[in-house]
């Protein structure tokens, strides 16, 4: 039987198992949306802005691992969508973005509503396709999908213009999809394996240097018992946090700029260090001349080649699914008789528990004022450490990573790589959909929630009753912290002289709105809010103004060279 | 670091934008690129492309990751990495008059040139080879005399049994 191409659109979309959509609808996409009126296979999430509804669609791909799906039309539809697509992008997240396009009669026209969606996109997906051929609509949407989720995941777009929505093919959905052009090598090569092995059973100082791609790549299992067996130490970046259990005695803490003590000197001190679907980012490894004066051994597990030797020369490179590689290493490690130095490793983990003894995150906590990293402690400890926890970016993203001890993947739930301000609120929609039963948490600022703030509306809506942890020191705090270490604390616009009555705006949303000011009311307004199951609210926590950061490791500077609290 | 010149073939599906994402992926990470050639193979759904660039074997192997790693390339091939040949072709108008005009025709003879396009006052020569000959027939001749160049850039091939082939 002949479909339309919206037809068409929608069918793949229920074959491919999709849940939700989110999107904003318009001209391009006008037959699309009709068709989707007519279904319930699917649920269509009406955002209040494109970037909301790709971030929602991301957050639920985060939560889920499954593939978020959003619709837009074309012109601002997709230059609204743009900033979405390249946080997607940045962090590997599987996704497909639907946009609809003028007709192919009046593309290259200036026709209204036009813009270049292939060209724009570009440079921040993993591929992006234009239809013009409604009998190529079904295998490339099944591409799209096939594409976005395989080897390093990513963001696809799909362009439609409005004419191929309307005309009509025989549609048959393809069972899968072979392309000569795109085969992510996924088994790690055995050569390759059996050095790493000497390396790691050889080693006296290892460390495991975790990253995102243990939690995209649902490898969280095959690393602890890795680390367990091994009793090797294990670090994480921001993008890996819950890939190994937080609380679990042999985490040494996030590394990087604002790592902690011990997993930065473990860093530079190690003697082999492997790396697990991690890049030596330049927020992980600071200054790479500095990070390189040391003498170690590095293996780098990763199925995307390109990331390795891309910062820092490696030893033993190994491409492939993280997965499938550290299943290939446990098996023979345990076949095998070898193990590490146990008494070097003994030495080690003493070195560690020196450095850990540091106790680099600590903070006033008689302090009068609310300190932000209570709040976050409070939160860990009210919802037993089990929430989705999403944030924004700055500060209160760092305090989030830092004391909310996540020991799961997927819970934790943020923009690394492109560092997007307003994705909390919309990443926490899309996973609350994702798991309508959980706990969710958005942890915020003044200056990021108010980036898109009006998805509090579609919140409404879809009765999604997040808690909205606003830590509230009326400045932009990450921008305000390098003014006063490095600008001399001249607060050059950091500071915003008229924020909005929280309490009011979030009422007027149609959610709870709470100001809490005092230390001693944080647990209990808390337990208050989590108590509401069936409402939003929003939690206006009034922090103090100049709290910092810390370690905090200088842009340009080694990760050893970290600025400590009480260096203060 | 020492920075080389490479010669990358580059074999990818015949699809509308498939070069601007080359051209895009040089330009976004700052690679260079000295010339770049591309036109459909024997085989009508595959293009090939000749990237002439230079770079330390840090940066060229990063070049040639982040190139496997777009959607529609199939194959890449540093031809650098061992035997191989380059050819550029160049198109040049010179002013050929006078006494000029028996020089001309003397110097096109010795770089192996053709004269394919004639008036009373101009030759157009037709020169193949490898970039450096093309440069070196532009020195020979009088800078003075030379109306226009138009050159392809490079394409290569590997010698003998070496193939990019899907």
């Amino acid at each position: 039987m002949e479909l339309t191409g919206a037809e068409i659109v929608v069918r793949c979309l229920a074959e491919e198992g999709v849940e939700y959509v989110f999107g904003y609808p318009g001209g391009a996409v006008l037959n699309i949306y009709d068709e989707i009126f007519k279904q319930d296979k699917f649920k269509h999430v009406l955002v209040r802005h494109e970037q909301g509804a790709v971030h929602a669609a991301d957050g639920y791909a985060r939560a889920t691992g499954r593939v978020g799906v959003a619709l837009v039309t074309s012109g601002p539809g997709v230059t609204n969508a743009v900033t979405g697509i390249a946080t997607a992008y940045m962090d590997s997240i599987p996704m497909v973005v639907i946009t609809g396009q003028v007709p192919t009669a009046a593309i290259g026209l200036d026709a209204f509503q036009e813009v270049d969606t292939v060209g724009i996109t570009r440079p921040c997906v993993k591929h992006n396709f234009l239809v013009k051929d409604v009998r190529d609509l079904a295998v490339t949407i099944k591409k799209a999908f096939h594409i976005a989720a395989t080897g390093r995941p990513g963001p696809v777009v799909v362009d439609i213009p409005k004419d191929v929505t309307m005309h009509t093919a025989e549609f048959a959905y393809p069972a899968g999809v072979e392309m000569r052009s795109y085969n992510p090598v996924l088994k790690g090569h055995a050569g390759q394996i059996k050095k790493a092995l000497q390396m790691v059973l050889g080693a006296r100082r290892p460390l495991l240097y975790t990253g995102g791609g243990v939690v995209l790549g649902n490898a969280a299992e095959a690393l602890r018992e890795l680390a367990r067996l091994l009793n090797f130490p294990v670090t994480s970046t921001l993008m890996g946090l819950g890939g190994y259990p937080a609380t679990d005695r042999q985490f040494l803490g996030m590394l990087g700029m604002h790592g902690t003590y011990e997993a930065n000197l473990s860093m530079q001190h190690c003697d082999v260090l492997v790396a697990i679907g991690a890049r030596f980012d330049d927020r992980v490894i600071g200054n790479p001349a500095h990070f390189a004066r040391e003498q170690r051994k590095i293996i780098h597990i990763d199925v995307d080649p390109s990331s390795i030797s891309k910062r820092v020369k490696v030893d033993v490179p190994i491409v492939g699914d993280v997965k499938a590689v550290l299943e290939e290493m446990l098996r023979q490690i345990k076949a095998g008789r070898e193990r590490p130095d146990q008494e070097a490793l003994t030495a080690w983990w003493t070195q560690i528990e020196l450095w850990r003894a540091k106790d680099c995150l600590r903070y006033n906590r008689q302090s009068p004022i609310i300190k932000p990293q209570y709040v976050v402690e409070k939160l860990w400890e009210v919802t037993g450490g089990e929430a989705y926890v999403t944030s924004d970016v700055g500060q209160h993203q760092m305090w989030a990573a830092q004391y909310y001890r996540f020991n799961e993947p997927r819970r934790w739930i943020n923009s690394g790589g492109l560092g997007t301000m307003g994705v909390g609120l919309p990443y926490a929609m899309g996973v609350q959909l994702a798991h309508p039963a959980a706990q969710v948490a958005c942890i915020t600022g003044e200056g990021s929630i108010q980036m898109n703030i009006q998805e509090l509306s579609t919140c409404k809506e879809f009765n999604l009753p997040l808690k909205i942890i606003l830590l509230n020191n009326r400045y932009l705090g990450m921008v305000r912290q390098w003014q006063e270490f490095f600008y001399k604390e001249r607060y050059a616009e950091s500071y915003m002289g008229s924020l909005p009555d929280f309490v009011k705006l979030a009422e007027a949303y149609g959610h709870v709105g709470m100001t809490i000011e005092k230390p001693e009311d944080v647990e209990r307004a808390l337990r208050e809010a989590f108590a509401m199951k069936d409402r939003l609210v929003f939690m206006n926590f009034i922090t103090d103004q100049e709290e910092n950061v810390f370690p905090m490791v200088p842009g340009g500077k080694g990760i050893t060279e970290m600025i400590l609290a009480e260096e203060l | 670091m020492k920075s080389r010149r490479h010669i990358i073939s580059v074999l990818m599906e015949n699809e509308a934008g498939a070069l601007s994402r080359v051209a895009g992926l040089f330009s976004a990470r700052g690679y260079n690129i000295e010339s770049l050639t591309v036109a459909p193979t024997e085989d009508a759904t595959l293009s090939r492309m000749t990237i002439v660039t230079t770079g330390s074997e840090e940066v060229v192997e990063q070049i040639v990751k982040q190139l496997n790693k777009l959607i529609d390339v199939v194959k890449v091939l540093d031809l650098s990495d061992g035997h191989h040949i380059e050819r550029e072709l160049m198109l040049v108008k010179v002013r050929a008059g006078g006494k000029d005009r028996e020089e001309m025709k003397r110097m096109a003879d010795i770089f192996r040139g053709r004269i394919i396009d004639v008036t009373d006052k101009t030759y157009t020569i037709e020169l193949t080879g490898t970039g450096s000959k093309l440069d070196a027939f532009l020195e020979a001749i009088d800078a003075a005399v030379i109306l226009e160049t138009v050159r392809t850039g490079a394409s290569g091939i590997g010698r003998g049994e070496r193939v990019l082939k899907l």
